[in-house]
């Protein structure tokens, strides 16, 4: 049990997918100008995230070891997450299009998010069972999520602030990245206290 | 090794061929209509129906944006601010108007020289919002509250009687400036 | 004396009160001057339409302004004489535009007009906010919001408290505290009418300790005009402790919250001017044309004065005789009050005082700094709000975040400006955002209305278009049925070429 929660703990803190790893930066740089955006990609990354490390995992298990094709893991990898992500919207769409107003079009762009690929093949490469690739694929995108969250708050901040012309938009929005990228490494003395 | 290669043809074929089946399969299953996009972009525009982005009202601009097929700098009327709302909303970037759009005018009401007007109905026909009133051959006024300063009653009118009036402040409208800001030197 | 309950609002200052002065002398009335300006939109709500025109005789109290909607109220002429003219003249606004002014040539004879007291217990409750309303009396403490529409028990049938606003918390201003002296009486009988109106069970007449003359004059009043009911409060003075929201939280614990109204909740508050006011409308058919007005600051005998609506704020201030280094009038006190484009402007229904200002009395703001979110201000919120915030937002243009942290529910008191360490002038930042969030909500509701009237084009047209279609198609239906029926032979086609030529006319016509 401990073990499932050092994976999450870990996924979601130390090793914050965008702050650690510096994974998923198009979005997080693309989507993070309002808080309810922020919130809605997070949601919906969440929700692939999950899925598609289970997926991956029962495929490369599977479908790609027993048949010594490791080196297709990109390949496979990808065109599976497409294929939920395109298959999640549907599904989406149909059945609450509220939720699907909120995702809007956050759902296609998650397919060419790095994180979404990223976190899969970590996940193999740590060599987790089925139930931990779930919480692996959870935890990380719930970082994904807190990531977002967070720096659209400051965002929505920093439209008001008095910030020199040349760092504008993006420019000042990579600086807060960085800072908060250098307070998240806070988090790696959390294993001193194993 | 040829075996091999077969083999990772086979696997990916097969992966390809049941992912395409489901997901054509659920387009047909999942498909709905509707766009609630259209409604956000109409509520964003000006309303004064005067047709300068090229599409029939606010209405039909509001589409062809939802569709993709307008740029969002074509309403004149709406502003920069107008731009920047409808920019927010689709997540597009802000883009200035382009040459030939560019004209931002004063807010104006139009208004009938009355001595002039020869009651031909014309301008009544083009108001797109009802707001003139007069029958043939009598004479034509504006009710200036809903007149939308669109400007689409000033080609018909065959005597050029009707005018466009900047609308100007009054006590009522006023507004507070914006502070002067200074950064105080620390002493 | 018993001892009440009392109760605290967040926040608030205590600046220095500076009342001393003008309270030194009585009451004066102002002289008539030689030209009587008396714009005809004196209170919030629509603009009044004037009913004389120029050259006409009007005597004092005569109706020169109809009242226009839901919200408005009547104007009066405040002496005889006659209309010279009706004509935009300077508005006592900080924006100095102009707005339509009824201009008297006073005939000094100042002879009132036909004046019959109402006959107000006799009315139902509409009658008499009618008869309100065509008085022309609004809330005299500086708001001046048409009374007709607050004097009404509410849901429930009755209100628990009335409250009569006798704290005068502004600096400098000392007109409540005059009148309640003076005139006590009669501000209670006001009250006593205010409380039959409202069918309050009880009247609390809120006054700030720092009046124990007006306190010891209500008091003495009440006695003596014998109301039960009603009862003369003393509460801790504290600005600003006479804003409606935070007079009723003092004096009965009650908060009114965002977007509901203190009538939900039993309670209502008027000031002791407009009490007066009410008192000389019914009882004696007097409508609303002068009031007492405090002149002070940079003069030499502060004082009040009763002076009639359109007297220029000049002649006032002469009276008082302005010091030489004189740079600016105020209207309202140094919190809250509005510069003056020019002192030609004239005393209105909003103008409880006139404060003249020197760069000595009022020295230059101090160079604005940077916020460096203290909180002090929101600490010094009478209303609970997070100025640091609205400033933020406000200063940076956006105004649907500003209005998210209850921009609108800012009451313009001055105390987070008053309080700010960086001297940022926070409320001509609110004032600016408010207006602008007003202007944007104007054009909203006006695109609105294009979009439905559009809409209803539309409509129409196409609706007009089937009904010449199914007008078609009815008469050719016809004449298919006619042809039949006509049988073979010549009788057909002439019947045939005959409904031809019908259908023409019909076609023609209906075009």
């Amino acid at each position: 049990m401990t073990s499932y929660l050092f994976i999450i703990l870990s996924a979601v803190l130390v090793n914050n997918v965008v702050f650690v790893r510096i994974l998923g930066l198009c979005p997080f740089m693309g989507v993070s100008k309002k808080l309810e955006t922020a919130v809605g990609m997070g949601a919906a990354t969440t929700f692939v995230l999950t899925l598609g490390c289970g997926t991956s995992y029962v495929i490369d298990s599977w479908l790609l070891i027993p048949n010594g094709l490791e080196y297709l893991r990109t390949l496979a990898f990808i065109v599976t997450i497409a294929a939920i992500v395109q298959l999640t919207e549907l599904i989406i769409q149909k059945t609450s299009p509220v939720l699907h107003q909120v995702l809007g079009i956050y759902l296609p762009l998650i397919t060419t998010n790095c994180a979404v690929l990223g976190i899969p093949l970590l996940n193999i490469a740590q060599r987790h069972d089925f139930v931990e690739s779930l919480l692996f694929g959870f935890g990380s995108s719930v970082g994904f999520t807190l990531a977002m969250i967070l720096f659209a708050g400051l965002r929505e901040r920093l439209e008001g602030a008095d910030i020199p012309k040349n760092f504008r938009g993006t420019a000042i929005g990579f600086i807060t990245a960085g800072i908060m990228s250098l307070a998240f490494m806070g988090f790696a003395g959390l294993d001193k206290y194993k | 090794m040829i075996a091999a290669l077969l083999v990772a043809l086979l696997v990916m074929a097969l992966g390809a061929v049941i992912l395409g089946a489901t997901l054509g399969y659920a387009a047909v299953k999942f498909r709905v209509e509707g766009d609630p996009l259209v409604e956000k972009i109409d509520s964003i525009l000006p309303q004064t129906q005067c047709g300068q982005c090229g599409f029939p009202g606010c209405k039909g601009y509001a589409e062809a944006v939802a569709r993709g097929e307008a740029e969002i700098n074509c309403c004149p009327p709406g502003g920069e601010e107008g731009i920047r709302k409808l920019a927010d909303l689709l997540g597009r970037e802000f883009k200035p108007f382009s040459d030939g759009f560019n004209i931002e005018k004063p807010k104006s009401t139009a208004i009938i020289d009355e001595q002039t007007c020869i009651g031909c109905t014309l301008c009544i026909q083009a108001c797109p919002v009802d707001a003139i009133v007069g029958a043939a051959k009598q004479m034509h006024t504006i009710i200036a509250g809903q007149c939308t300063g669109c400007e689409l009653c000033l080609p018909p009118c065959p005597v050029n009687c009707i005018a466009m009036v900047p609308i100007t402040e009054n006590v009522v409208t006023w507004k507070w400036k914006y502070p002067a800001f200074s950064i105080g030197k620390a002493a | 004396m018993s001892l009440r309950k009392l109760f605290n609002f967040h926040g608030g200052v205590k600046p220095a009160y500076n009342k001393e002065a003008s309270i030194q002398l009585p009451i004066a009335a102002a002289p008539l001057p030689p030209e009587l300006v008396i714009p005809l939109h004196q209170s919030i709500g629509g603009t009044p339409r004037p009913l004389v025109s120029a050259g006409e005789h009007v005597r004092k109290g005569q109706l020169i302004g109809a009242p226009d909607g839901y919200v408005s109220s009547a104007v009066h002429a405040s002496t005889s004489g006659t209309v010279k003219a009706v004509e935009l003249r300077l508005m006592p606004h900080t924006s100095g535009l102009s707005a339509f002014c009824v201009v008297i040539e006073p005939d000094g004879k100042d002879e009132w007009g036909d004046l019959a007291p109402v006959p107000w217990r006799s009315m139902n409750s509409d009658e008499v906010r009618g008869a309100l309303r065509d008085a022309g009396v609004v809330g005299l403490g500086g708001a001046v919001f048409p009374s007709y529409l607050k004097a009404n028990a509410g849901k429930q049938g009755h209100l628990n408290t009335l409250v009569i606003n006798g704290a005068e918390c502004e600096p400098y201003i000392t007109c409540d505290d005059m009148q309640m002296r003076e005139q006590g009486e009669i501000v209670v009988r006001g009250a006593a009418i205010l409380r039959d109106l409202t069918k309050a069970r009880q009247v609390l007449i809120g006054i700030e300790n720092n009046k124990p003359e007006a306190i010891a004059a209500m008091q003495a009043a009440i006695k003596a005009t014998g109301e039960t009911n009603i009862e003369a409060v003393t509460i801790p003075t504290r600005y600003p402790a006479g804003g409606a929201k935070q007079l009723i939280r003092v004096l009965t614990g009650i908060e009114v919250p965002h977007g509901t109204r203190s009538t939900d909740y039993g309670v209502q508050c008027f000031n002791t001017g407009t009490a007066y006011a009410i008192y000389e409308a019914l009882e004696l058919g007097r409508p609303l044309i002068s009031r007492i007005v405090t002149v002070a600051g940079n003069v030499e005998t502060a004082r009040n004065y009763e002076v009639r609506f359109g007297t220029p704020m000049r002649d006032v201030i002469a009276l008082s005789k302005a010091k030489p280094d004189t740079d600016r009038i105020i209207m309202g006190g140094p919190m809250m009050g509005y510069r003056m484009p020019s002192d030609s402007v004239p005393v209105v229904k909003a103008t409880n005082c006139i404060l003249v200002g020197s760069p000595a009395l009022f020295p230059p703001p101090p160079p604005e700094m940077p916020c460096i979110r203290c909180g002090e201000c929101a600490r010094a919120c009478p209303t609970d709000l997070q100025p640091f915030e609205m400033y933020w937002f406000s200063r940076a243009r956006l105004f649907e975040k500003a209005e998210a942290y209850h921009l609108a529910d800012c009451i313009e008191c001055g105390c987070c400006a008053f309080v700010c360490p960086a001297r940022i002038p926070l409320v001509d930042y609110f004032r600016f955002a408010k207006s602008e969030v007003w202007a944007r909500e104007t054009e909203k509701d006006a695109a609105d209305q294009a979009r439905q009237r559009y809409e209803f084009r539309l409509e129409r047209e196409e609706r007009d278009k089937q009904e010449k279609a199914a007008r078609l198609a009815a008469k050719a239906a016809e004449t298919k049925a006619k042809l039949a029926q006509a049988g073979s032979g010549d009788a057909a086609l002439i019947a045939a070429a005959a409904a031809r030529t019908q259908e023409a006319e019909g076609k023609s016509n209906a075009e």
